[in-house]
């Protein structure tokens, strides 16, 4: 008969809970995966390591030794203490950009959900003139007019990912503003600070650090996108990305340039996107998969 | 149906409007001097003072915003400093190579994301369902400028199949043009599967659920016909959502593609202006890629209103 | 069972597993209609009378388990290969659902969905098709037929969107239609049309019926037979005289009472069935119904009636003191 047979799918009750349970193993293991690769960017100045920047022209694109734990790169620096350098700029930059959209974001959001009228137009309305540019291009408009650095960098990446935390703390506004804990407290005379910090805040932050977390990836694929171009952090200082872009050029001689940093990339990117997306699907489990 | 084109449009003026504004805002930040950068080493004082009377640079900014505006009308968006040619020019050039490569991989994306999110929508639940969702997730962690590298090097430099780089227009040979394009498309259909999937799937398993596909299965229709036009038509409305969210995804994606496979598109441009800071081209290309941006939106609405009937006589 | 007994199901069970327990959406339900016949099944919602038609029309979703037997023309339908059970549904078998606005396709013609059916069945080319469509839909009493075909369900308004949804279901010339609180989402002007709709079109097709609903009022004069359902089960059954004029089961009673009446004065209270149906889950030891009825003794908590008939063998309920039977007696 026909190959294929529909079936009826399982009730959505069930869904949050096996996900959980099919994740689990994993969010472990992308929470350890981070907690190591913080750690070690943390406190890559103290580790016994070679310094990332010293040149050995007599040993480039060396193999895996004993000295060098993961070969050296094609100026003959450490490998190894490269890419714990790397990370250590990937992760800030990271961070920190989703860090101001989560603020800015978050609080415009929370407001625009909040106050409604034409406040929340103007907020809704700038915003999606700002996503009216493909977020890449606009990256590298601005940093092309206002110089590369890692703090212009964080700047417009955090800059650019305000639209996204404004909708999702407005989203949650809107729905918990009209709960009835909310209008109990305006009943007891409660001003509009005090709602929006003591009743509204805590329940808006349970989605907003979901897609935090989820933003911390997409930043840092951006940042690695950037400097895989070149126009990323300024060289000399090289974040994961630069040492892909660098890796390019040795491809048929020693691909592990290239590999060993996309792999360290790729492997923290998936972690926080694991890690972000089973806390969405606790905090949201309407939402499902996207 | 006319109306309703109509209010689409009138909502178009004033996006495109503050399209134009944060462009041009964004070249206003410029710190130090623009002629002074624009010239680079062939600042003298009296180049410098000559340029910014030649571009009005001492005039207020408002004038500035809005004779620009005007020669834009016009369709005047300025002329490169380094290479002589006028902004159009330079893209109308490269602009037949991005759309091939995005109309490529949206393509291949599709032909890749539909047919797997019908056969897990079908079959959801089961191992290849878990197997194919879990492989989707994995991907959208793969960065564009990874997937290019990975294919690079395992078509290019190992097996020797495709070429890395290189481009030849489609009217000149079509088989070395695809040739090209191979690779590149794949990169970018490969970063877009994904999400079209993902979306897919999860539609048509709410779809799926609905009343009146117990109905077709009650009224004895095949199980192909229930998938491909009960199933399916109702959930193609989020295809098309995705699909035009993915627009924006897709053009940054193609600047990098076009930026590692050397191909010379629109990407290609607006990274060469930026290296070389020819602040005229970038200019003009984020006003014309942020403009063709918001129609190509509107366009994607158009094609709701086409697949909904309900929209169309405003129900829904 | 008589020769022509069209449909005989015969001890179905359907269990649905949930994270709370095992839900007995069907307890070893037995009945049967006849070629022609109209059988009415009467509950309150959870009672599993729309899972009930849904075993029979082998819809159940993924997880629910069924057993038991449905005996349709001759042959059982839960051995059936899927196939052949195919080509039964929607040409053989036909049924109407509750809500037409979502039983119809959104995004769907009227035409398409009526045609496709025609064409899945009968083989009919485009033409041929179009005309029998039109047809259907002026048989069921829509104005303008040929514009319908064009149009979608939402353009029209629900009682039509019904009509259209009985069209279809009659397009293949059914021997049985299962029509599944078919006006409960309707006004109730519309409701009386509907129903009227139906039952002359079955008289013209000689097909036999199965009337769900909750409404006692619908079945009255509309079928022949009425099987009344709690909890899952049946609990009485008798043909439609009879059960309104000798009800047994205390149920029925309470049933009919709660239907308001016109000849009542003004502002007389509906007498409502104190309490709830029990939660499927945690099913009772002893008769479902017993915690809401009034001539319950301990003998109902403990033990299930089982489905008995007293005087005619056609009227059957499952009661220790049914009503009528236990008057006689004089308690």
């Amino acid at each position: 008969m026909a190959t294929l047979e529909l079936e009826v799918a399982e009730e959505a009750v069930t869904q949050p809970a096996r996900k959980g349970r099919r994740l689990g193993m994993l969010f472990w293991a992308g929470i350890v995966w981070l907690v190591f690769v913080c750690a070690v960017a943390v406190f890559a100045t103290v580790l016994p390591l070679p310094s990332p920047t010293d040149m050995d022209m007599l040993e480039r694109r060396a193999p895996f030794s004993a000295e060098h734990w993961l070969g050296t790169d094609g100026l003959g620096r450490d490998e190894l203490a490269r890419l714990i350098y790397g990370a250590r700029i990937s992760l800030v930059v990271g961070v920190c950009a989703p860090v101001i959209g989560v603020v800015i974001g978050g609080a415009l959001g929370m407001l625009a959900g909040y106050f409604r009228g034409r406040f929340e137009s103007l907020v809704v309305g700038s915003m999606d003139v700002l996503l009216a540019f493909p977020p890449l291009i606009l990256a590298l408009a601005v940093t092309a007019y206002l110089g590369q650095s890692i703090f212009n960098l964080t700047l417009i990446l955090g800059a650019l990912s305000v639209p996204a935390f404004m909708r999702v703390a407005r989203a949650a506004t809107l729905t918990l503003a009209r709960r009835e804990f909310v209008i109990a407290a305006q009943a007891l005379g409660a001003t509009h600070a005090r709602i929006l910090l003591r009743e509204l805040l805590p329940n808006v932050m349970l989605p907003l650090l979901a897609f935090f977390l989820l933003g911390v990836a997409v930043i840092i694929v951006v940042e690695g996108s950037l400097s895989f171009l070149g126009l990323g952090v300024p060289p000399p200082i090289s974040s994961w990305g630069s040492m892909i872009g660098e890796g390019r050029e040795s491809l048929d001689m020693a691909p592990r340039l290239a590999f060993l940093p996309a792999a360290a990339m790729f492997l923290t990117v998936l972690s926080f996107n694991l890690v972000g997306d089973t806390l969405r699907a606790l905090t949201d489990p309407r939402q499902g998969a996207l | 149906m006319a109306f309703f084109v109509a209010r689409r449009l009138l909502y178009l003026v004033p996006v495109l409007i503050a399209v134009s504004l944060l462009t041009f805002s964004i070249a206003s930040l410029l710190p130090g001097d623009l002629a002074y950068t624009i010239l680079g080493d062939q600042a003298t004082p009296e180049n410098v003072a000559a340029l910014r009377a030649d571009m009005g640079l001492d005039q207020p900014i408002w004038w500035r915003y809005l004779s620009w505006l005007g020669n834009v009308m016009q369709g005047d968006f300025g002329r490169s400093f380094r290479t002589g040619q006028t902004v159009l020019q330079a893209v109308s050039e490269r602009l037949p190579v991005s759309i091939e490569l995005m109309l490529l991989a949206q393509v291949g994306a599709l032909a890749i994301g539909v047919p797997l999110a019908i056969v897990c929508a079908a079959r959801s639940g089961s191992p290849f369902d878990r197997f194919m969702t879990g492989s989707a997730f994995g991907m959208l962690s793969v960065p564009t400028f990874l997937s290019a590298i990975l294919l690079i090097y395992l078509f290019a430099v190992e097996l020797r199949w495709l070429p890395a780089t290189g481009y030849v227009p489609f009217g000149e040979d079509p088989v070395a043009n695809l040739r090209f394009m191979v690779l590149p498309a794949l990169t970018l259909a490969l970063a877009e599967w994904p999400g079209i999937m993902r979306v897919l799937r999860s539609d048509m398993i709410a779809t799926l659920q609905e009343d009146y596909i117990a109905l077709a299965k009650a009224k004895g229709l095949t199980p192909a016909r229930i998938l491909f036009v009960h199933a399916l038509k109702p959930s193609s409305l989020t295809l098309v959502t995705i699909t035009g969210i993915n627009i924006g995804r897709l053009i940054g994606g193609a600047v990098i593609v076009e930026t590692v496979f050397a191909l010379p598109g629109i990407g290609r441009l607006l990274i060469g202006a930026i290296l070389t800071r020819d602040l005229i081209i970038l200019q003009g290309v984020v006003l014309l890629v942020g403009a063709g941006f918001v129609l190509m939106n509107f366009v994607v609405d158009l094609l709701y209103a086409v697949l909904d009937p309900r929209i169309r006589h405003g129900h829904a | 069972m008589t020769e022509n007994t069209l449909l005989s199901v015969e001890d179905v069970v359907v269990d649905l597993p949930t994270p709370r327990g095992n839900l007995r959406a069907v307890d070893r339900v037995n009945l049967t209609v006849g070629a022609g016949q109209t059988l009415g099944v009467v509950g309150e919602s959870g009672c599993g009378k729309t899972m009930l038609s849904r075993a029979i029309l082998q819809l159940l979703p993924k997880k629910a388990k069924l057993s038991g037997r449905v005996m349709f023309d001759g042959q059982d339908l839960l051995q059936l290969a899927p196939e052949k059970l195919r080509k039964l549904r929607g040409r053989s078998l036909a049924v109407v659902f509750q809500d037409p606005m979502t039983s119809l396709n959104p995004v769907l013609t009227i035409g398409t969905q009526l045609i496709e059916t025609l064409q899945e069945h009968l083989e009919l080319d485009d033409a041929t098709a179009r005309k029998r469509s039109v047809e259907l839909l002026a048989a069921v009493g829509i104005p303008a037929p040929e514009q319908r075909l064009a149009q979608y369900p939402h353009q029209l308004s629900g009682g039509m969107r019904q009509r259209v949804a009985i069209a279809i279901a009659l397009s293949c010339e059914p021997k049985l239609l299962i029509a599944d609180e078919p006006t409960t989402a309707l006004d109730v002007t519309i409701q009386a049309q509907i129903l009227d709709l139906l039952a002359r079109e079955q008289r013209r097709r000689h097909m036999a019926m199965i009337l769900i609903t909750h409404d006692l009022g619908v079945v009255a004069g509309r079928t022949d037979e009425v099987a009344v359902m709690y909890a899952g089960r049946v609990v009485e059954r008798a043909p439609t005289p009879a059960l309104f004029k000798k009800m047994r089961m205390p149920y029925t009673e309470a049933l009919l009472a709660a239907l308001p009446r016109l000849d009542a004065a003004p502002h007389t209270p509906l007498p409502a069935i104190s309490g709830r149906p029990p939660d499927p889950t945690r099913p009772l030891q002893g008769c479902s119904f017993s915690p809401r009825c009034r001539y319950a003794v301990a003998r109902c908590q403990v033990e299930k009636p089982p489905l008995t008939a007293a005087g005619s063998r056609e009227h059957q309920y499952a009661c220790f003191h049914p009503i009528g039977i236990h008057a006689e007696a004089g308690a």
